[in-house]
This record gives structure tokens, sequence and C-alpha cells, in this order.
């Protein structure tokens, strides 16, 4: 069972990712954009950066990218796909979540170890994790702000505090189905404790044990 | 032609940088400015001779890249003097 992370030109957490994953003995390869088969693959990480430049809108451009065929083709039929800040907005583009992006309510670049909480384990990201627990994770994002006017997100992770306006305090939100989820802080840089926290372990091993073969 | 794309946030999703531009006009004294919103223009220079299929073409854009339907909602203007 192997994850696919994909890469965009302008992400920069995509070798973070596939470290993390093997670390925790999952397998996981990078692919390109513009790569159109992705069968060797049992779900997809869509990691975080500026793809694009971030030009136009967070995710605008990416979202049109070749593989995004291939990563909606993948969430209908029920593999777990993640995106990680600027995979979230991605996935927001795409329409394969809900709502949108915008700045933080401070206009502030936010960098630093954020609390979040774990409200809902009916999710890829979360399905290892118990209720009511607590994790520190890097945040590191200037549109990390989500809004749902639709009010269908369903909220997996929640900020203890309110770093950004996101809705609902929303920091990671899923699907209905619970296989497509977005998170703005970054698990992969909570997982070993010389990195200042391990507490993201607990979601990429959710993630990996959804894997099952396609 | 030219074609003019104005892409606004809708009022009822927030607009973070216009409330901070409106702050600082009014730190200088220019209580007057009740609201600021920062939207977007977008100035494309369009091939084609036929105003209803460049706005259609246009629309199209706006559609599927230029504007985000959840947040905002655009207008166009197509300039046929310039074409």
């Amino acid at each position: 069972m192997k994850a696919a992370v994909v890469v965009f030109p302008g992400v920069n957490c995509e070798h973070d990712v596939v470290y993390a994953l093997r670390s925790l003995g999952g397998e996981a390869d990078l692919v390109w954009h513009r790569d159109t088969d992705l069968s060797d693959f049992d779900g997809v990480v869509l990691p975080g950066g500026f793809a694009h430049g971030d030009a136009l809108r967070t995710g605008a451009i990416a979202r049109f990218s070749p593989a995004m065929g291939e990563v909606a083709r993948m969430a209908a039929g029920g593999a777990p796909v993640l995106g990680i800040c600027n995979g979230w907005q991605m996935l927001c583009e795409a329409g394969l979540l809900p709502g949108a992006h915008i700045a933080n309510r401070d206009l502030s670049f936010i960098c630093r170890f954020e609390e979040v909480e774990v409200v809902d384990t009916n999710s890829v990201l979360t399905r290892a994790a118990t209720p009511g627990q607590r994790l520190r994770i890097p945040l590191n994002s200037y549109e990390g702000n989500w809004v749902d006017p639709s009010g269908t997100g369903r909220v997996v992770l929640r900020y203890v505090g309110d770093p950004n306006g996101s809705q609902e305090r929303a920091a990671a939100i899923t699907n209905e189905a619970g296989n497509v989820v977005g998170v703005m802080p970054h698990p992969e840089r909570a997982t070993d404790d010389l990195l200042g926290s391990s507490d993201g372990q607990v979601l990429l091993e959710s993630f990996l044990h959804s894997l099952v073969p396609a | 032609m030219k074609v003019t794309i104005t892409i606004d946030r809708r009022p009822e999703i927030a607009d973070p940088e216009g409330t901070t531009v409106k702050r600082a006009l009014h730190d200088l004294g220019f209580t007057e400015a009740a609201s600021v919103r920062m939207d977007r223009v977008i100035h494309l220079e369009v091939e084609g001779d036929d105003p209803d299929q460049v706005r259609g073409r246009v629309e199209e854009m706006c559609r599927q890249l230029l504007a985000n339907p959840v947040l905002e909602d655009f207008a166009i203007e197509v300039d046929t003097e310039t074409r």
C-alpha cells in the first residue's frame, strides 16, 4: 500500500511528507503533477507550499494539473486523499472539499506551534486519534482562514485558540465520507521529538492505516 | 478587444485586508470611509471581432478559473471601441 505525494511547481513540503510517512513504516513516493496515472497508489497527499506562486488564488491553478483528475477519481472511489496547507486550498478550489480560504484575520503570516483538538474521529486523518485529544502541530500559512458559506464541511480538528479566523475554528475538515481531508497545520513537521513535537504521528498513522489496496 | 473584469468578494465574506486599510484611513482622519473592500480588476486583451462572443468566452474564463464561486462575483465590461 503506497501513497502518492504530488509535486506541483512551488510546493515545498513534499520531501517532509515522504520522510514522515516512511519513518512511520509507510510507503510513499513523489509523483509529478503532470502524471496522469496514479494506479500504483492507494492514496494521495497534496503537500504544502506555494503552488504556482499562489498566483490568482491559492490552489487556483494547481487544481487544473493533469494529476488532479486522478485525485478526483480516487477521491470518488473512497481512497484517502489528504491536502496539507496549500493542499487543502487546492482541494477546495477543485470542489473536492467545501469552502475556500482567505487571508488570516489579522493579516499575519502565522508560523508557530498551535494546539488543536480532535473533535471528530470519522476521517482518514483522525481515525487513530481519541476525541478530545489535544495535539501541538506547527501552523505555517497566510491564507488559513477557511470560510464555508455552504456549512457542509465537517470539522475534524479545531484550534484550541483562534489564530486565523477560520470558520468554526477549523484546523482540518473532511467530506461526508471522511476520505478527503484538508488540514492547515503540518502534521509532517511534528513527527519526531527532535522537531519539538511528535503529535502529528497519530494523524499520519491514521492516514497510513486508511490505505487499502485500490 | 479590451475587456475589464471586476471580481468582487461577496459582501457576506470577510475582507481582512479591507478592514486593515479602513483602519489606516481612519487613523489618517478619513473617518468618512465607512467601508473598504479590496476587490480585484483584471484587464484582458482578447482576440475576436464579435463582442457577444468575446463576452461569452470571458464569462467562461471567470467561471472556470478567474473567480471563485464560493467567495466572489464578477462583472465583465467589453470595450468595443478598441477592437
